[in-house]
């Protein structure tokens, strides 16, 4: 979906493929169940089957950053819609093309 | 403890927030953006003393010991960039109030500055791959709104660009940081170089370097992937064009170094000479880009991803000599770099107008600026004995000893063309004469004080790339320990870890 040309669908993709990595993390992440992540008062470091909690921590942290970065994404596109009436991503070549003209920047 | 480690954080952190205090207060924004980047450039050179006379330094967050805690350590190769982007962003910082617009300046471009110049520190500062990701955010959110603040037509659509390429590489990075927990079941740097060899799946490391590698070849702008820079660069206005040309890119290439010398050493043969082959292309394709365009900032910015080609290449040969001629290239590049983008910045606010054959005769009018100009330009090209040419030497060096002819001789062929350009800059913006074509757009006259707060980054950072030039030496020496410090990973681990 990146790769179409319709910025909405762009911002789709991209939301999709964020929730896949956060999946992703969260399933290679050795998930066991029912073993809390604690230590018992006698020992020193966990005993061996254990659900390792970082992973989760991980996925927390990338969901807050992604949304944020999402949310500017849509905030964005919104405003280039609005600059060019079109949402077509072949016609936003202006600042590739070689005879670049200045614009009022 | 060493507690004096955060503060290239939180300096800027602390500025940006009473900066958002002041938002409608322009003069008072204006001269604390310039104190807390004076206050910065302090930190980064009390920190580097300290990391030059006693070694690798570390912090540990809320006193949980490593690998379990959240870490910032310092080595030389942290240090020496958070001090480059310290003169950075002091002299951006005081080009900006030359160059910014009323409307910029109200929307937040100082604080947001600052925000930025806090991210670049921590990835340069952390010890633990996923707070660097997390950096890596800090930076880029603030750089999204920087490259678009103004809402020019030009610049939300290379905004487009830079957002979605950068959204893309983070995603990656963050997948890889997964992978790479899920292999070894650690984040700390000095863990996980530790427990890397014990993996038994030494394909699924490789699999996880690639991804670090395409990753943080996005944000350097390596070949295949450097497509968004040219596209975006030139858009803002100068002042953050130059901080963007100089330190962003150089943020990926740091990550490079800092994952491909310490983590991914365990197969060279194949990690190193894919970094091999695409540094060749990158500096080829960046330059012959450069040869075709126009534009002073779209001709420089195709240069900044030549450039990278060297420092990669210097990474590749993964000799002694070959990364400290990388590191001493990032440094004199970010310094150069910077220049020539605020030079262009003078040229556009006296002309109004980027495009090379619009412009002409400044030479005539203003031969010091022109004079300004061949510094920076000529460095980059290699001449000596400016900054450059030490440079491509160090790299060019290391290549031939370590027998990669193809390499060096590509980098020198390079070098020749990167000075093409630069004269082609040279003889249509300051040396042919006014023609037909620019006769109606007159010299703008500018107030004494303004022509001052521009000209005094681009002095001295001209002056940085002439005393590096002139006395090599000791920017060599700090160099050659840099690196003896990256090829030698034990001493990163013992000092993170504790000696065992």
């Amino acid at each position: 979906m990146i790769l179409r040309r319709s910025l909405v669908k762009v911002l789709l993709g991209l939301i999709f493929l964020g929730n896949a990595g956060n999946i992703l993390i969260f399933s290679v992440a050795r998930i066991t169940k029912g073993i809390p992540p604690f230590i018992p008062g006698s020992a020193d470091t966990l005993a061996d089957p254990y659900a390792d909690p970082l992973p989760q921590a991980l996925i927390l942290t990338a969901i807050v950053i992604g949304f944020g970065t999402q949310a500017f994404a849509i905030a964005l596109f919104k405003k280039v819609y609005k600059n060019q009436g079109d949402d077509d991503l072949d016609k936003l070549r202006s600042t590739d093309s070689m005879d670049y003209k200045e614009g009022n920047n | 403890m060493n507690s004096h480690l955060i503060l290239p954080v939180v300096v800027p952190f602390l500025s940006g927030i009473i900066l958002l205090f002041f938002r409608k207060n322009r003069d008072i924004q204006r001269i604390l953006s310039v104190v807390a980047s004076l206050i910065s450039f302090a930190v980064a050179i009390w920190l580097f003393w300290d990391v030059k006379t006693n070694g690798i330094q570390n912090l540990y967050v809320g006193n949980w010991k490593a690998p379990f805690g959240i870490i910032f350590t310092a080595d030389l190769l942290s240090v020496i960039m958070v001090m480059v982007s310290a003169i950075i962003g002091l002299s951006t910082s005081i080009f900006s109030l030359a160059t910014m617009d009323k409307a910029r300046e109200h929307f937040g471009y100082y604080p947001l500055l600052q925000i930025m110049i806090m991210g670049i520190n921590g990835s340069f500062m952390t010890g633990d791959l996923f707070n660097m990701f997390v950096w890596f955010e800090v930076l880029l959110i603030s750089s999204f709104v920087l490259i678009v603040l103004g809402g020019t037509k030009q610049q939300v659509e290379g905004g487009i660009k830079y957002v979605t390429i950068n959204l893309l590489s983070s995603l990656l990075f963050v997948t890889a940081v997964g992978i790479l927990y899920a292999l070894v079941g650690a984040l700390n740097y000095g863990d996980i170089a530790q427990k890397i060899p014990l993996v038994q799946h030494k394909g699924m490391i490789n699999l996880v370097a690639m991804m670090f590698l395409i990753s943080f070849g996005i944000k350097a702008a390596i070949f295949p992937l450097f497509f968004w820079l040219p596209a975006s660069y030139h858009t803002p206005p100068a002042a953050v064009s130059a901080i963007f040309a100089g330190m962003l890119t150089k943020v990926g290439v740091y990550a490079l170094y800092r994952v491909f010398t310490l983590l991914f050493i365990h197969d060279l043969g194949f990690t190193h000479t894919i970094l091999l082959i695409i540094a060749c292309l990158t500096m080829l394709t960046g330059v012959f880009g450069a040869a075709s365009q126009m534009d002073f900032r779209r001709i420089l910015s195709f240069h900044i991803i030549s450039q990278i080609g060297y420092m990669i290449l210097g990474l590749a040969l993964f000799t002694p000599l070959g990364i400290a001629g990388g590191v001493f290239y990032i440094f004199h590049h970010i310094i150069v770099k910077t220049n020539l983008f605020f030079i262009s910045g003078v040229v556009k606010e006296m002309r109004g107008t980027y495009y090379l054959k619009k412009l002409g005769g400044i030479y005539k009018l203003y031969p010091v600026l022109g004079l300004l100009f061949l510094i920076p330009a000529m460095s980059l090209g290699g001449i000596p004995p400016l900054s450059g040419f030490w440079a491509k030497f160090a790299v060019a060096k290391a290549g031939i000893l370590s027998g990669e002819y193809v390499a060096v001789g590509i980098s020198l062929f390079v070098g020749l063309l990167t000075l093409f350009s630069m004269i082609k800059i040279w003889n249509e913006v300051f040396w042919k004469d006014n023609n037909q074509e620019n006769a109606g757009i007159e010299l703008k006259e500018m107030p004494k004080s303004k022509v001052f707060l521009m000209f005094t980054p681009i002095v001295f950072l001209a002056l940085i790339t002439i005393t590096i030039g002139l006395f090599p030496q000791p920017f060599i020496e700090i160099a050659n320990e840099a690196s003896a410090q990256l090829l030698n990973p034990k001493l990163y681990i013992h000092s993170v870890l504790g000696a065992k």
